[in-house]
């Protein structure tokens, strides 16, 4: 392990300095609460003239994702950030770039869609990008943020997988929080990234063309391709999606030995698993929360504990089964929701998870913090509570709960 | 240019795509990429253009090219010369590579109008070449910002008390010129082949933003036969229904063949003319003559020709 410097840093500055150590040649960005302090700060290190990288600032996020393709496309190492409506805005634009098998890094900064407008967090930004092809990394704090965006790229550059990642961090809450976040030196970045990345290669007629848009090999991307192809291309969306778990866990063992810091295997972080009869399951900054609480009541003797579910896509079912199998109770605590479904989407991909199995935890479904509401210890305090008291008893019919709710 | 060597030039569009007969879109790209001396790489708009020249696994492209949507080539111009330059900055590149974006009407006046003029207020280095059909070809001729006034489609249909499209076209070029970073604009017709190919020259060899709006005539769309589809476009020009000129340091210039009617006013065609081989004007004609909408079309017209005339310091 090296040593590194300690920066007094939020989550959004994290980000940028994250990127601005991962040699991006184009960054193309809009404005949006919260996550402009992203593109402010990376305005200031392009403005100093301490990256070589050239910044887009276009006129919305649609362009801004669109720049992203096209910069991507032709060679470069691309980087953008938006978070709620933006990613709304995005949407046409997110499926084009997964399609085209573009290595974007983009930083999600949760927070909650319109309408009504509001500006803090929830996952319904990015929950609703869920089914697009991108990796979706959810981090749990500022520190994770900045390592995540470095890893991102390893992984969305790994030839296996070729699809663009997502790192998420929950809006205010991260984003604008002040932590000391260790930093690796410059060239310990580059030399676990890659100076530059490295466009694939494809066979053309007996000849190796670079996967880009170049004069000398030229290529057409994003052709119309219907009814006799579109099916196989969306085929392949898939195995990569398939490759990608063992990427992910292999740069986070790889990050961990230059860093010393891992978040479980890359994909999930249990914490106090092993002997617990309760479990609760969450995303991002809220685990923080859930840990805490999770001491605290083993103090008290109750026997609980947390899984963090940190990659979302690829959904690491295996992992998440493994580490639920044999609890009890569980709760799964989603922050967005699915209007007229059966609750949040991590609750029903969990649950499904566990659909055949007879000997199967009974899964409760925590909707909460909606609009950034906040999930105070005490209210998953008394989730846990909640859920200790179904020990024994049949699964109620009320699997759909709200916390911190006003009804 | 060296016309002797261009001729003996391959094309980098290919023969053998899809477009209709008589379509004037696949002439003006082959005239504009016989216009540069090294290969561009070329990022199309949603539309007949890119639909028909890259049905997959097929493509009609000699030279790099990437389709994104609909309402984002200037965006993804952007990203392709934001690349470019990087590359540079790094000295991983030396030469220039000409960037190109295109699109249809309906991609340039309507949902694509954003893009472009945030592009263009960038000051990205890049021609953007619209080839304006007059309304959405692509999904079966439904009117656009650049439908032009009276002009049948199948959103604007002649009624019996509404009969066609009720408003006129956008300035477009005007509007592209307003931009204070524009650094080239020019209006072209595939008929006068060789202004088209000089107008590419020009735009793909300024620094910053340059744009081109080329009159691309449709037999589908306009209802006119595919043999007149070049003389169709030399009309539009000889009745100025679309006066070719250019925008260049902050002034405007009359183009040779429109400056060829600004001397000559004698030459200048009734519109009419243009109007009367076109089915998407029929009710104009049939089953009478509509003199009174005639008349008012003409006095527009007169009246815009007169005002480029002030423009161009012809007048």
């Amino acid at each position: 392990m090296i040593s590194q410097q300690v920066l007094g840093m939020n989550g959004d500055e994290a980000v940028a300095y994250a990127v601005k150590q991962c040699n991006v040649d184009v960054v193309a960005a809009y404005p949006i609460t919260p996550q402009t302090i992203i593109v402010e700060k990376f305005s200031e290190y392009v403005a100093n003239r301490e990256v070589h990288t050239e910044f887009v600032p276009v006129e919305s996020e649609h362009s801004a994702l669109s720049a992203c393709v096209g910069a991507s496309a032709t060679g470069a190492r691309v980087f953008t950030s938006t978070a709620a409506n933006g990613l709304a805005l995005m949407h046409e634009i997110v499926y084009i770039a997964a399609s085209l098998r573009l290595p974007i890094v983009m930083a999600v900064v949760n927070r909650a869609l319109s309408g009504p407008i509001n500006i803090h967090c929830d996952h319904s930004d990015s929950m609703a990008e869920r089914d697009s092809s991108w990796i979706q990394i959810y981090t749990e704090d500022a520190q994770e943020a900045y390592d995540s965006v470095i890893q991102a790229f390893k992984i969305a550059e790994n030839h296996e997988v070729l699809l663009p990642v997502m790192v998420t961090l929950d809006g205010f809450f991260i984003s604008h929080t002040l932590q000391n976040v260790s930093v690796l030196p410059d060239k310990e970045v580059l030399s676990f990234i890659g100076e530059r990345r490295v466009v694939p290669e494809i066979d053309v007629g007996g000849k190796k063309f670079k996967l880009k848009l170049d004069p000398v090999q030229p290529l057409t991307f994003g052709p119309l391709d219907l009814y006799d192809y579109y099916f196989e291309h969306k085929r392949q969306q898939v195995e990569a999606m398939k490759k990608a778990p063992k990427v992910i866990e292999k740069v986070s063992r790889e990050y961990a030995s230059l860093s010393g810091r891992s978040y479980g295997n890359g994909l999930v972080e249990p914490y106090k698993l092993e002997d617990a009869e309760v479990a609760v399951v969450c995303l991002g900054s809220t685990s923080g929360t859930a840990k805490y609480v999770v001491d605290d009541l083993r103090k008290r003797g109750l026997n609980v504990g947390c899984l963090r579910v940190r990659t979302f896509r690829p959904f690491p079912a295996a992992d998440i089964k493994r580490n639920l199998t044999g609890k009890e109770v569980v709760g799964v605590l989603d922050r967005s929701i699915s209007f007229g479904g059966l609750g949040g989407p991590v609750f029903t991909e969990i649950e499904a998870l566990f659909s055949d199995e007879t000997e199967k935890p009974k899964i409760i479904n925590y909707v909460y913090g909606l609009g950034g509401r906040d999930m105070s210890p005490q209210l998953i305090e008394k989730v846990f509570m909640e859920l200790n008291e179904l020990k024994g008893k049949p699964l109620p019919k009320d699997t759909l709960r709200f916390s911190g709710l006003r009804e | 240019m060296n016309l002797k060597k261009v001729a003996l030039r391959e094309s980098w569009i290919s023969p053998g795509h899809r477009l209709c007969a008589g379509c004037m879109a696949p002439v003006i790209i082959r005239q504009a990429l016989y216009a540069l001396d090294k290969k561009p790489i070329v990022t199309n708009a949603t539309g007949c253009l890119e639909v028909a020249t890259t049905i997959f696994p097929y493509t009609a492209w000699r030279v790099p090219w990437i389709h994104n949507a609909f309402e984002n080539a200037a965006a993804t111009a952007s990203g392709i010369e934001a690349a470019l330059t990087a590359f540079k900055r790094k000295g991983e590149l030396k030469e220039d590579i000409p960037v190109i974006a295109i699109g249809g009407d309906g991609g340039t006046y309507d949902i694509g109008l954003q893009a472009l003029s945030g592009a263009i207020e960038r000051g990205h280095d890049f021609l953007y070449l619209l080839y304006d059909n007059e309304a959405y070809m692509n999904t079966g001729i439904q009117r656009s910002g650049g439908t032009p006034f009276t002009a049948w489609t199948t959103t604007t249909p002649v009624g019996t008390k509404i009969k066609g499209k009720v408003q006129w076209k956008k300035p477009i070029a005007k509007i592209v010129a307003a931009h204070r970073q524009i650094k080239y604009v020019a209006t072209a017709s595939p008929a006068y082949w060789l202004d088209l190919m000089q107008k590419v020259k020009k735009g793909v060899d300024v620094k910053g933003p340059a744009f081109i709006h080329a009159i691309s005539t449709c037999p589908r769309g306009w209802r006119t036969d595919t043999k007149y589809s070049v003389k169709i476009a030399r009309l539009a020009v000889q009745t100025c229904y679309f006066p070719l000129w250019e925008y260049e340091n902050g002034k405007y210039k009359l183009s040779t063949p429109s400056k060829a009617i600004a001397s000559n006013p004698e030459k200048k065609l009734k519109v009419e003319e243009f109007l009367k081989m076109q089915g998407r004007f029929r009710h104009l004609f049939k089953p009478r003559k509509d003199v009174e909408t005639l008349n008012y079309i003409q006095e527009e017209i007169d009246k815009e020709w007169e005002k480029l005339l002030r423009l161009t310091g012809e007048a």
